[in-house]
């Protein structure tokens, strides 16, 4: 399974702003009843967009200039909550390629990383430089460089930041673990031959 | 000879080091339900990939399930679908599914203990994040997405990095009235919601040591609600006598072997941490949460904090859970008026949480206007709890006892808050939205708090309400 090799992402940005954005504001819970991810992107923050009879409340995702945006800017322990795929999921299938935040919580992090969507750390106070870049100029084009740790935005460099592992695996099209984990079959048969529990079942 | 648990059980289940560094690790025991399965089940076809040890992998249906019409077809389509995709996963790749008409249904974390599948020293997974319950067996055990639980399908094994081990210490006893709900939350006030990110919890202390096995479970439950992914306990006298004779636990040839294997995986005295905090149980009061995160919370006896007094970085979190929650800062959250009540949930919907508010609220009634309602953890449960006359004593009080499954503390089933609705709640989670209506509003709490908001109509103190000493 050949990955693409993602060292790079450029497009548009929109900020969220906000303090541990939980999974269930990302994606609420009623949205997950599906046996499959493909129509998760129209509901991706759906309760901080819509109010309960359908009208538009105020949100950055609900403005006509932030339409179309690869990453999302947000404050720290972006994503906490419940495991649920759902969340990165909807994120990537409404458009985002790329998340920055201050911090992350770690089951959504991985999450996103197997998707092939990079969470990348920023400063607090060069997310608000970001931002404030973002609101000026919608239009403007943000790229994350995985190799260089870097996020440009017009003629401003910021550092952004990803686990090693985590940008390894991006950059090496290897962000998908299931090849690795597949090609040690005998080795996973001679440790499990090793537990007592296993063998007993 | 000075490793933790966490050591022992990571190197006795690392199968390689992969190219980008993380271990390839050997997962005992895989846990599935219908939510976050069905879509590993679509990837595992479309790679062309089989089970690949389907023995080790439990399926059980909790979050969609109605809890009071029970009959199929389900009249919401979308969770009789997901039930039926689920039944033919099982059928198709083999593997066991602890299905409405077994008997034996009910929320994950709570069928794998009582069926003596989580067992101490092994790896466990599932694709739910309040996994970290199973580690008060003195298991490794991680919430895991979507593509992991293909992963584990697949291989058995998934790709992770070893979390760095916070040992949190609880000495002491703890007052009348307080337990193990308010440690937690206790814990989390403290060490904050993100305080654990990148740590396993390993607790421990005399509190502990003196922990039933179902009180150590609803401790290890929430701690992803601190940001850890992994939260265990070391395995005792306690644990085993938990397991003894239940149905998937070493028959009695194999007991005694099995015993001696377990205790081995307890931390050895003198192992080191990367962190210790300690906490002593005679400073924890009755807790509740007054926001929209669990790490939001206060004594029942303190004010609802004004934004400027907290740290500068929760103030804007603050003020959001203010606006949404309609509490007034610097006053009590005693007497805010109650809709609903919940007692169930992973945290709390166990037989223990059920005969310890039975013996409170019996022959007392609910406040008029109070949707009161009981969802018994699994049937397992529930059937005991019958048989115990709990059914009774929740029912002629003028709760509602319900089917067992998640119930309230998510909206994925018919059970959800309405409007604006305020809920006193047994569960884990208070984020906006968790029960099901946006503008909903949760105070999470231990059972005893619940049952005494009931009774009340009120946000209140248990130990007035029930005089407890
Ligand atoms: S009871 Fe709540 S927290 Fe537990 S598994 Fe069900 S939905 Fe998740």
């Amino acid at each position: 399974m050949a990955l693409e090799k993602i060292t790079q992402v450029t497009g548009r940005g929109v900020y969220v702003p906000g303090e541990d954005i939980d999974t269930d504001r990302i994606i609420p819970a009623r949205f997950m009843k599906c046996i499959t991810f493909d129509g998760l992107g129209e509901f991706a923050f759906y309760d901080e967009r819509k109010a309960a009879d359908g009208s538009l409340k105020p949100h950055p995702l609900n403005e006509e200039r932030y339409v179309g945006a690869k990453f999302l800017l947000s404050g720290s322990n972006f994503g906490c909550g419940s495991s649920r795929e759902h969340a990165p999921q909807a994120l990537y299938r409404y458009g985002f390629r790329a998340v920055i935040a201050e911090s992350f919580a770690e089951i959504f992090f991985g999450n996103s990383i197997t998707l092939g969507m990079p969470c990348a750390v920023m400063a607090h106070d060069d997310i608000q430089a970001l931002a404030g870049l973002i609101e000026s100029d919608p239009a403007i084009l943000i790229t994350l460089d995985l190799l260089e740790g870097k996020v440009t935005a017009a003629d401003m460099d910021f550092p952004a930041t990803l686990p090693p592992h985590a940008k390894e695996a991006l950059v090496q099209g290897k962000w998908d673990a299931i090849a690795d984990l597949l090609e040690s079959v005998d080795e996973i048969k001679n440790v499990a031959g090793n537990l007592a529990y296993f063998k007993a079942a | 000879m000075s490793k933790t648990l966490l050591d022992k059980v990571w190197e006795a289940h690392t199968v390689r080091k992969l190219p980008n560094g993380a271990t390839q690790l050997l997962i005992g025991t895989h846990l599935i339900h219908e939510v976050t399965s069905p879509q590993a089940f679509g990837m595992l076809r479309d790679l062309g990939l089989k089970v690949l040890y389907p023995q080790r992998t439990f399926a059980t249906v909790d979050h969609i399930v109605p809890t009071d019409e029970r009959e199929e077809p389900f009249s919401d389509p979308l969770a009789d679908e997901m039930i039926k995709a689920l039944r033919a996963n099982c059928d198709e790749f083999n593997i066991k599914f602890f299905d409405l008409p077994t008997g034996a249904q009910g929320i994950v974390h709570i069928v794998g203990p009582e069926q003596g599948i989580t067992q101490p020293g092994t790896t466990i997974a599932c694709g739910d994040s309040h996994t970290s319950t199973h580690g008060a067996f003195g298991a490794i055990a991680f919430g895991i997405g979507t593509s992991q639980v293909r992963d584990v399908l697949a291989t058995q094994t998934m790709a992770l990095h070893k979390p760095k081990v916070r040992r949190v210490n609880v000495d002491g006893k703890l007052a009348p009235g307080v337990y193990a709900k308010d440690v937690i939350l206790h814990i989390i006030r403290k060490l904050g919601v993100n305080g654990g990110i990148g740590y396993a919890y390993e607790y421990g202390g005399s509190t502990f040591d003196n922990f039933t096995q179902e009180e150590r479970m609803t401790v290890c439950n929430m701690s992803i609600e601190g940001g850890a992914r992994v939260g265990y306990v070391n395995p005792d006298d306690t644990t085993f006598d938990y397991l003894k004779g239940r149905p998937y636990a070493p028959k009695a040839e194999e007991w005694d072997a099995a015993v001696a294997r377990w205790r081995s995986f307890a931390s050895d005295p003198d192992a080191t941490y990367d962190d210790v905090v300690n906490f002593r149980a005679e400073d924890i009061g009755p807790t509740i949460t007054w926001g929209i995160n669990p790490g939001q919370a206060i004594f029942i006896d303190e004010n609802v904090p004004t934004p400027a007094e907290l740290p500068e970085k929760d103030r804007a979190t603050a003020e959001e859970a203010l606006v949404h929650m309609n509490l007034a800062p610097g006053k009590p959250i005693k007497g805010t008026k109650v809709d609903v009540a919940f007692l169930g949930s992973c945290t709390n919907g166990r037989l223990s949480d059920l005969t310890e508010v039975a013996r409170f609220v019996k022959g007392r009634k609910v406040k008029d206007g109070v949707k009161a309602i009981v969802v018994p953890g699994s049937q397992g449960v529930s059937q005991i709890a019958e048989k115990m006359g709990l059914a009774e004593i929740f029912r002629d009080a003028g709760f509602e006892w319900r089917g067992a499954g998640c119930s309230m503390c998510l909206g994925m089933n018919p059970d959800k808050l309405v409007g604006h609705q305020l809920c006193a709640s047994s569960s884990n989670r208070n984020f906006k939205g968790r029960q099901g209506s946006p503008t909903g509003r949760t105070v999470l709490m231990s059972p005893i708090m619940v049952a005494a908001a009931a009774l009340t109509g009120e946000i209140t103190d248990a130990r007035e309400v029930f005089d407890i000493k």
